[in-house]
């Protein structure tokens, strides 16, 4: 079947089996390998993607039923090449990982917290990535990192000389 | 590609859907967030999936009357936010944050949830123990069934094999003091519950509990509503020892599951207490405690 995918803004049509889940589709199809394959069956967080601004398990979703969506990889979070983002800088400083398996779709989970909520609680945080499971850091970190980001990203919005 | 190979198609409208259904081995697809794990593991093989998700006249919340409709491709997410369930079904907006998580409320639909008929599922709970009614469409018939006949046993339902769930309507309580409770225990935070028991009550301006409903969910192969309890509830202020000793009496009858996880001896007894506090919870805040 052929469908066109919106990823990070670019349209892409692609020739697909039914039976090829969105997550394969964008590792295979269009080299976009952010996204992991973790358990494959909804359960490790490690595939997620933005559905139109929402975290979604790229695992559990066909290729097929994916157009017309605005999906947003990690891939797409950079402002510009070479750069990064605020939260996936606060990754990096607060160490907010280690072998690197689970950070895309925790980013990911951050990154539509944020975009809902400027000021979240450390529940708030803890709920976001609780569909996310890390297998290194104990999580300590990954909440460090977010609150981090969220705390800058407040601070960029504030009036100059308030920051 | 983990899943066996299987055609699809997305009908226009229901009447499309409901003749793709009569054909051989064709399942529903809406949110898949449970069918896609079976895919994945090849537990479920269908020839054919026919996606519904995006048929229009299927997902929507709506007050119709002493009802809150609400249409069977709405997405979880969209009940967890949404303002006249928060009014009308506050026991369904309660429990929403506990359905799976975030991600999987984002795809996952009321209707999927409810035809999926997982012993532990928290929609389907209250959709007992609020007494709402299942709609369906079966080729070009219309059929309802009341949620305690629609559940059968642990993932099965009286749905019939070629109808598709259409819409599930919850009876609104126009009491003036109504109250909610929910709770439950797993492994981890919105894990598949072992136990949970939800109640609503409803009392008057003396704090005497005049109406009450309470279920318990993932006990036994369907979620199960008490009337005994709440029979005993109507009259009093809701004192513990009276819910513990009514809950007691109507637990003493049912047979719980067991598992690797749960055994039916702690399960019992997990409820007794997960009931006792939902009613806690719910006659407080009622305003049970503060009227007059």
């Amino acid at each position: 079947m052929r469908v066109e995918l919106s990823v990070n803004g670019q349209t892409h049509a692609v020739e697909v089996e039914p039976r090829l889940s969105l997550l394969d589709c964008l590792r295979e199809k269009l080299s976009l390998t952010g996204a992991h394959a973790g358990c494959e069956h909804g359960v490790c967080g490690a595939c997620t993607v933005l559905v139109d601004g929402a975290p979604v398990r790229s695992c559990l979703m066909f290729a097929v039923q994916a157009d017309g969506y605005a999906i947003t990889t990690i891939e797409g979070l950079a402002p510009a090449p070479g750069e990064l983002s605020p939260l996936q800088d606060a990754f990096c400083e607060t160490h907010g990982m280690q072998c690197g398996y689970c950070t895309p779709g925790m980013i990911l989970a951050a990154h539509a917290l944020l975009a809902n909520n400027a000021a979240p609680t450390r529940a708030d945080i803890v709920d976001a990535i609780s569909a996310n499971i890390c297998r290194c850091t104990g999580y300590a970190q990954i909440i460090e990192a977010i609150a981090l980001a969220a705390e800058r990203i407040r601070g960029l919005n504030q009036p100059a000389g308030k920051a | 590609m983990k899943p066996a190979e299987f055609d699809y198609a997305r009908p226009r409208d229901l009447d499309e859907a409901c003749a793709m259904l009569a054909e051989d081995d064709a399942r529903i697809i809406a949110g898949g967030q449970t069918l896609v794990p079976l895919m994945a593991m090849r537990l479920a093989r269908p020839k054919r999936l026919i996606d519904i998700s995006r048929i229009p006249d299927l997902a929507f919340v709506r007050e119709e009357g002493d009802v809150v409709a609400i249409g069977a491709t709405t997405r979880q997410c969209v009940l967890e936010h949404d303002p006249l369930i928060r009014v009308r079904v506050a026991l369904l907006s309660k429990v929403m944050p506990f359905v799976g998580h975030a991600p999987t409320r984002a795809r996952g639909t009321v209707g999927g949830s409810l035809a999926n008929a997982d012993p532990a599922a928290e929609i389907a709970l209250v959709a007992v123990t609020l007494g709402a009614t299942l709609v369906y469409r079966d080729g070009n018939a219309t059929g309802e069934l009341a949620a305690a006949d629609f559940f059968v046993g642990p993932m099965t339902t009286a749905l019939p094999a070629t109808g598709c769930l259409t819409a599930v309507r919850f009876p609104c309580w126009r009491d003036a003091r109504i109250g909610v409770g929910f709770r439950e225990v797993n492994a981890r935070r919105s894990d598949f519950a072992f136990a949970a028991a939800a109640a609503q009550i409803a009392v008057d301006d003396d704090g005497v509990c005049r109406r009450a409903a309470v279920g318990i969910g993932a006990v036994t192969p369907c979620p199960l509503r008490l009337d005994t309890v709440a029979k005993a509830l109507e009259g009093t202020r809701a004192e513990e020892d009276v819910a513990r000793e009514a809950v007691r009496l109507a637990l003493a009858e049912v047979e719980p599951l067991s598992d690797l996880h749960a055994s039916a001896a702690y399960r019992r007894r997990a409820a007794a207490t997960l009931a006792v506090r939902a009613i806690n919870d719910a006659y407080h805040s009622a305003g049970g405690a503060h009227a007059r």
